[in-house]
């Protein structure tokens, strides 16, 4: 007790001594990695937003000095000769996210509450599984996924978009990690007053879990919303495509030449904005689940 | 054999089920008991089954899509990898004869896409993980009301997912005097004339690995920030009593063991992320293949084969290659931070 009590004082102000002067610096160093992070992403903000003349300028300006929709525009007009117009493709992705959103959460949601909860023959191995199958991409199996989807008849529709989707690991293992924290009493209590294993899942979990919920609908819509997979392969039929395929054929066709620059730019800022703006919502809950996102 | 005996078989044998190890062959039992003490594992195993009707009901949705999207898919590539099938014959059984023509006859396969592989995932995959570490460290060790718009910086870059990215990128890389990168460069007098740095295979390498790292702060980053954050306090202090001097040495011996569980989720999402984001080279130079086989790797090798040759079952075996290869370098991570008491 003694030894501590002498020792305790110097170690703490030695240790106030050295942050001070390490976190100066570490926060300038922060500071400048951020910017240099940050700096591709400020880039095309400005991109966007320029003006024909100032996309051809020579040497290149970093900022817009006159700022104009002229990209926008283009964009619209890119599509224009097409029989697709690109609201189609913006509505086709629009609402797979917002299905897939929702289907992926519920559906993992459920998986994950037995899994953790429940002691049902068999649980253990579905685990075990999941977990094995978070290592693999499944970008690596796109040939056989291509003969399902054909074999299932869902090409050219919705379901073709998201029902591949759903098949996503890392959301049940997230959520099965976090809903492991509620303590079962928890949960017997409510099935002593009578609630069914449902109202449990429904009323209780659910409500508990919303940090993973939060963070899980958030990877599906980032999946969802960048997915190129099921437009170039499950989908030979225009109008079903979604507009991060549309954004793809932008780019073959942009090469190195600066034209359609200021077009792409905006495309891309429509596919990143959404993702920036929710993540920047649900960040906390995000770490939150993190916490418990250890494999042991 | 008493009953009671026969009676602690039988619950041995239906815990073994629980725990799903295959049951052993039963002990030396006249062949009648053998059947009948089947008979009855199997129905208390279906009344189990029974009794717990309502959880196979919750994971029906997701384990359908599961089987669909990802078993079924996984299987049929190993079956697939030993036929020779283009996807309008039947496929036929040729053995391992894809595997022999892969690893000894496929010259664009040995002599780009395994050293391009390789060489890409080395780099980019530790090289992302220890950044994702030590970037989340050094975010802990910043005041607490700075670290939340730090952590936004370094994450938003993995934001811009799939194309999105290479067109974030291309305007800075562009090859001729307007990228900016170029420009930069010219003015500062450090080249005389302009780079292609996507479209020349001498570059493209380097431009991928770069934007690759850049985007690579997922959620691996944030698996292990989140870690990093929930470390026990009290650690540190027991650990300075106890003698440590300086911050690598608690990083070392309080830190990453007491995060361990974090770190391995972020490697397998690492490894994941690397072999995923193979296709950035065609999407960066435009053109697929990428410039002299510069950026060609063994998932666009699959793609060559599958979807532009209709080689599947060559594909395939491709395919099953590049699994092989993810499950090693899991296997490593999980050797390095695995926790060895296993359930």
């Amino acid at each position: 007790m003694m030894a501590r009590a002498v020792v305790f004082p110097r170690i703490r102000s030695r240790r106030l001594k050295r942050i001070d002067g390490f976190q100066l610096l570490l926060l300038a160093f922060m500071f400048l990695l951020s910017v240099f992070m940050l700096l591709p992403i400020v880039y095309i903000f400005n991109q966007a937003f320029k003006p024909y003349q100032e996309l051809f300028l020579y040497p290149p300006r970093f900022f817009v000095s006159h700022p104009s929709l002229d990209n926008f525009r283009e964009l619209f007009l890119v599509t224009a000769r097409s029989t697709v117009p690109m609201s189609r493709y913006l509505f086709n992705s629009v609402l797979i996210a917002a299905v897939a959103v929702i289907a992926v959460t519920g559906v993992s949601a459920l998986c994950a509450f037995p899994i953790s909860k429940h002691r049902f023959p068999g649980h253990r191995l579905v685990f075990s599984m999941i977990v094995l199958t978070l290592m693999f991409a499944p970008e690596a199996v796109q040939i056989p996924r291509y003969l399902v989807v054909s074999e299932l008849g869902i090409m050219n529709t919705y379901f073709g978009h998201i029902l591949p989707l759903l098949a996503m690991p890392v959301g049940v293992f997230l959520l099965k990690q976090f809903i492991d924290q509620i303590p079962d009493a928890l949960l017997e209590a409510a099935r002593i007053d009578g609630a069914s294993e449902f109202i449990v899942f429904y009323r209780i979990v659910i409500p508990v879990c919303m940090p993973a919920v939060a963070t899980v609908a958030i990877l599906a819509f980032q999946n969802a919303w960048g997915n190129v997979e099921s437009s170039s392969l499950f989908m030979l039929d225009e109008s079903m495509k979604s507009f991060s395929f549309f954004l793809s054929t932008l780019t073959s066709t942009l090469g190195n030449n600066v034209a359609l620059q200021g077009a792409a730019a905006v495309a891309s800022l429509i596919m990143f904005v959404p993702n920036l703006i929710i993540f920047l919502f649900l960040q906390g809950k995000v770490i939150a689940t993190m916490t418990h996102s250890g494999i042991k | 054999m008493s009953n009671k005996q026969q009676e602690a078989a039988i619950s041995a044998a239906s815990a073994r089920t629980k725990l799903h190890v295959p049951a052993a062959v039963p002990a030396p039992v006249p062949a009648e008991a053998g059947i009948r003490k089947r008979e009855a594992w199997l129905l208390r195993l279906l009344k189990e089954i029974w009794v717990y009707r309502l959880s196979y009901l919750f994971i029906l949705p997701f384990m359908l899509c599961f089987a669909a999207f990802i078993v079924v898919p996984v299987l049929a590539a190993i079956g697939l990898s030993f036929t020779s099938y283009n996807s309008i014959q039947k496929p036929q059984f040729i053995g391992w004869r894809n595997f022999q023509y892969m690893l000894s006859q496929d010259l664009i396969f040995l002599k780009y896409a395994i050293p391009n592989t390789f060489k890409f995932s080395l780099i980019v995959g530790p090289g992302g993980y220890i950044a994702s570490f030590l970037l989340a460290w050094l975010i802990t060790q910043l005041p607490a009301r700075t670290q939340r718009w730090f952590t936004l910086a370094m994450y938003t870059p993995s934001l811009t997912i799939g194309i999105a990215m290479s067109i974030v990128w291309l305007p800075l890389l562009s090859g001729d005097r307007l990228g900016y990168l170029n420009s930069v460069l010219l003015k500062l007098g450090l080249i005389e004339s302009p780079i292609l740095w996507v479209t020349d295979k001498a570059h493209l390498m380097g431009s991928m690995i770069v934007t690759t790292l850049w985007s690579s702060m997922g959620v691996g980053f944030l698996a292990m920030l989140a870690g990093l954050l929930n470390v026990n306090k009290e650690l540190y202090e027991a650990g300075r009593i106890d003698g440590v001097r300086s911050r690598l040495q608690e990083i070392w011996y309080i830190t990453i063991p007491s995060m361990k569980p974090q770190m391995l989720f972020g490697a397998v999402m690492a490894i994941v992320g690397t072999f995923k984001s193979g296709a950035i080279g065609v999407q960066l130079s435009g053109v697929n293949p990428t410039p002299e086989y510069a950026g060609h790797m063994i998932i666009n090798h699959i793609d060559d084969y599958g979807f532009i040759r209709f080689e599947m079952g060559y594909a395939a075996a491709l395919s099953v290659f590049l699994l092989v290869l993810m499950y090693l370098s899991n296997k490593l991570s999980w050797s390095l931070f695995g926790s060895k008491e296993d359930e």
